[in-house]
């Protein structure tokens, strides 16, 4: 079990690591492309979700493209 | 700068207001702004900084109104449907408020054009809805050291932030564009039109803030709220040294212009 923070939100998760590719499906993200995360104040680079390991106690920030407001 | 009893009665709420005051206003008189997408957020934002009294605003933007526009864009009446937006933003705001010079760019912003139109101004209004042009106002920006305001919604979700030459700029948080198709637009997705105030008049805020130089801009903070639940959240962000554009080792050193989605091009 490890408590992790989700957009300021605690979350548990069951085991006591989980990759970031991992979590963003857990967390109903459809395409990971559409979703920029920080990682305890510092930005994952798009390529590196796979092999990034959530670990108890880590804070994330998923932040979505968001276009509108011309048309 | 002499104000005439018409001005003095017009600009009495900022002249009480201590931070502003004659000296503020002064400084909003003086102030240029461009405003990029006369739409859901560009038309709330030039109504405000219109009524705020900003010395000149810019517009650019190369639609028409249409009236799929008139549920949020409310600085065009259905009397303007098929008149392009800068001439119908242009009247509006000449009947709000004489005393702004409204400069109006009847075309899309482009690596070609940007620069050169972003050079006369102060500050940058991001009120677009597409991607390839949320980076070039970007980069446009950071390359020549403007600070303007990023403005995204979607649904009944906004987010934005404020950039000033040296604070985290949209790339330090969103890199490059996604996949075109990847993330539904506006016009996709739809969106309520209050939504598009909210936001809108959050970025007139920044300018007249950036203007006066009055408190604390949503620098280095991306500012996002959910009006399902009417909930805000400000997540702190830094800048980062991996951006594309101004982080250690910059690939971005020119204006490229991004692949738009088909479905966008198609649509006008």
């Amino acid at each position: 079990m490890s408590k992790i923070i989700v957009n300021g939100q605690e979350q548990t998760i069951d085991t006591t690591s989980i990759q970031l590719l991992d979590l963003i499906k857990l967390n109903d993200v459809q395409q990971p492309d559409m979703v920029s995360i920080q990682l305890n104040g510092e930005f994952v680079l798009r390529d590196r979700y796979e092999t990034t390991t959530i670990n108890d106690g880590d804070e994330l920030d998923f932040l979505y493209f968001m276009g509108g407001g011309q048309r | 700068m002499d104000y005439t009893e018409e001005q003095i009665q017009r600009y009495s709420r900022h002249f009480l207001l201590q931070d502003v005051g004659v000296e503020g206003q002064e400084k909003i008189s003086n102030g240029k702004v461009l405003i990029v997408g006369a739409g859901g957020l560009g038309a709330p934002a030039a109504l405000y900084l219109a009524a705020a009294g900003v010395g000149t605003i810019g517009i650019i933007d190369g639609d028409v109104v249409d009236y799929s526009n008139l549920q949020r864009q409310v600085i065009h009446f259905t009397a303007d449907v098929n008149k392009p937006k800068v001439i119908s933003a242009k009247e509006k705001i000449n009947q709000l408020n004489p005393d702004v010079n409204v400069v109006t760019y009847q075309e899309l912003l482009t690596s070609y054009n940007a620069l050169d139109i972003i050079k006369d101004y102060d500050f940058l209004i991001d009120g677009t809805d597409n991607f390839p042009v949320k980076f070039l106002i970007n980069d446009a920006c950071v390359l020549a050291g403007k600070p303007f305001s990023h403005g995204g919604i979607l649904r009944f979700d906004g987010q934005t932030m404020t950039y000033v030459p040296g604070s985290a700029c949209y790339r330090c948080v969103f890199v490059s564009p996604p996949p075109p198709n990847a993330v539904p637009t506006c016009s996709q997705a739809g969106v309520l039109g209050a939504i598009a105030g909210m936001l809108g008049t959050i970025q007139a805020a920044e300018a007249l803030k950036y203007l006066t130089g009055v408190g604390e801009l949503l620098t280095n903070r991306l500012l996002i709220f959910d009006a399902k639940k009417m909930t805000f959240r400000t997540v702190n962000v830094k800048h980062n040294p991996n951006c594309p554009v101004d982080g250690d080792h910059p690939t971005v050193t020119q204006l490229v212009d991004y692949e738009q989605a088909a479905c966008e091009l198609k649509k006008h």
